[in-house]
């Protein structure tokens, strides 16, 4: 019986904990039994040894919030195999997630996580850490989403050497600059609009800024090239100063514009900012698509993409790391 | 698509160096940059000018280049300069008043790499306009270099640079 906790209960933990709950048949044929032991938010939990009922636990969320322990009381009480770590990222201190994570290893837990934070922070301590502790670390979700790119960079593409990525890693970023391109809006009139349809957040400035952008650059360069980076190695620049009219200049010489997360292993750069790409260019997306273009010594380029964030998209990567941990052999 | 530099020397009077650029346009010239060498004013008080056009064919440029001599132009210099690496790069920001000729002859000035085309919009006043330039070098690394510049100019300027996704 594999014990799960969930640390963070917003969109994509309540995602996560539906899935658990409407796809067990299929989940427990490929993993063996499991049982959700806790689940916390902000001010508290819900706790049960033997198994929390996760419709009542979506229900209580609804209604309002958790009470009772907090989530470090839960790491330090009870036992689990892995940690599911779903809270807000900050990119700064990497908390509260780091927290949870470094004290889920210590426990002896395996993590997967969605939150880029703890990575950007400090992915070499919780690797170390890790390993030392012979826990497993599955972080696909920060990365792209569904797009499965850290796998396939992982054990697709084992022996080669990852020389470049580039990348559409902001979804909301790739919407805006498709509508301003199709409907010659301009910036601020396609942000209003992105921000009613809950694409873009009340405060954009962590998408169009291109901080998401290089947090998942930094995560990428560590995990699969191997780049020892940190988030102030990486240039950074956003969409906010592309005019409407940059897209019809663009489009005469057959260009589009997109901002491109670039970790370039050969010069040595990391690199987020609006780039021309010829319009038949693979990451030429459009919408709130990402996709990442991957060059290897042995296997050449390949491309990949998928849906960049959402809910179930979350917790499609969430649960795939689970299933790559406990599959039954 | 060759690309031509002629230096001729003009008088400084007016409507010199229109009847120097009319043989080059007729002969199927298209003209890229002019700079006046000032600085290498002649005793005969004519000024340099240097004049780069592309042709279709090297053999256009030789008629050019007879038909300006016909007409009685000076030219002092005529060579074929190989620009073999291209690139588009396209600038936001208040582009003119941040003195859009100084930009583009800190490129040209080189020597080695010279902007060959450029598409500019002004929108209204006071909002940023944008500019595509199509960059060509003596080779990759030299565009590289040019490239390099040119990331210096919009940053001391606060242009935005926005490059090729196929780095040069
Ligand atoms: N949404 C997506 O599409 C997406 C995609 C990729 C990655 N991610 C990442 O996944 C993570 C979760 O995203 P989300 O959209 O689910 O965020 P969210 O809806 O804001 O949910 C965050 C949850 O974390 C809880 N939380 C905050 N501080 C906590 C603490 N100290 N201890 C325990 N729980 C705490 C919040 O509690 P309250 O409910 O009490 O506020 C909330 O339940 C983020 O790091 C995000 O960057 C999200």
């Amino acid at each position: 019986m594999i014990s799960i906790a969930i640390f963070g209960f917003g969109a994509v933990g309540q995602g996560v904990a539906e899935v658990l709950l409407r796809k067990r048949k299929q989940l427990e044929s490929l993993i063996g039994k499991y049982k959700v032991v806790a689940v916390t938010d902000s001010k508290g939990s819900v706790v049960d040894e033997n198994g929390v009922e996760l419709s009542k636990a979506i229900e209580k969320k609804k209604k309002g919030g958790f009470d009772g322990e907090k989530t470090l009381g839960v790491i330090e009480s009870l036992d689990f195999d892995v940690a599911i770590e779903v809270t807000p990222t900050d990119v700064n201190s990497g908390e509260p997630g780091l927290t949870h994570i470094l004290k889920s290893i210590e426990k002896g837990a395996d993590v997967i996580t969605s939150n880029k934070g703890p990575l950007v922070v400090a992915f070499k301590k919780i690797k170390k850490l890790a390993e030392k502790k012979g826990v497993k670390l599955g972080y696909e979700a920060t990365v792209g989403g569904v797009m499965p790119i850290i796998k396939l960079a992982k054990a697709d593409l084992a022996g080669n050497d990852i020389k470049v990525i580039k990348g559409v890693l902001n979804g909301t970023c790739n919407y805006i600059l498709t509508r301003m391109e199709k409907e010659k809006m301009t910036y601020s009139q396609v942000l209003s609009e992105a921000q009613e349809l809950k694409i873009a957040e009340a405060d954009p400035s962590y998408d169009v800024e291109g901080i998401d952008s290089a947090a998942k650059l930094v995560i990428l360069a560590n995990a699969v090239m191997d780049m020892d980076a940190i988030f102030d190695d990486v240039e950074v620049v956003g969409i906010t100063r592309i005019t409407p009219e940059a897209f019809e200049v663009a489009a005469n010489k057959n260009y589009t514009i997109r901002l491109i997360a670039e970790a370039n292993k050969e010069k040595g750069f990391l690199k987020v900012s609006p780039r021309l790409l010829p319009r038949n260019h693979p990451l030429a997306i459009e919408g709130t698509m990402n996709a990442a273009l991957i060059k290897t010594d042995l296997a050449g380029d390949i491309v990949v993409m998928g849906k960049g964030a959402g809910k179930y998209e979350t917790a499609s990567a969430i649960i795939s790391d689970l299933v790559e941990f406990y599959r039954k052999r | 698509m060759p690309i031509i530099s002629v230096v001729v020397e003009l008088l400084d009077k007016p409507g010199q160096l229109l009847s120097t650029l009319e043989p080059i346009s007729r002969g199927g010239g298209n003209i890229l940059t002019i700079i006046h060498q000032r600085d290498k004013i002649t005793p005969l008080k004519r000024v340099p000018v240097e004049i780069s056009f592309s042709v279709e064919d090297e053999r256009d440029a030789k008629r050019i280049v007879e038909k300006l001599k016909e007409k009685g132009v000076i030219v002092k210099s005529y060579n074929e300069i190989r620009l073999i690496a291209t690139t588009s790069v396209m600038v936001i920001g208040h582009i003119v008043k941040t003195d859009l000729s100084d930009t583009i002859s800190r490129i040209d000035s080189t020597g080695f790499a010279e902007v060959i085309d450029m598409e500019l919009t002004m929108p209204e006043v006071n909002r940023p306009s944008t500019a595509m330039l199509t960059i060509s070098a003596t080779g990759q690394e030299k565009l590289e270099e040019a490239l390099d510049i040119l990331r210096e100019v919009c940053k001391s300027k606060n242009l935005l640079l926005v490059e090729p996704i196929n780095e040069v």
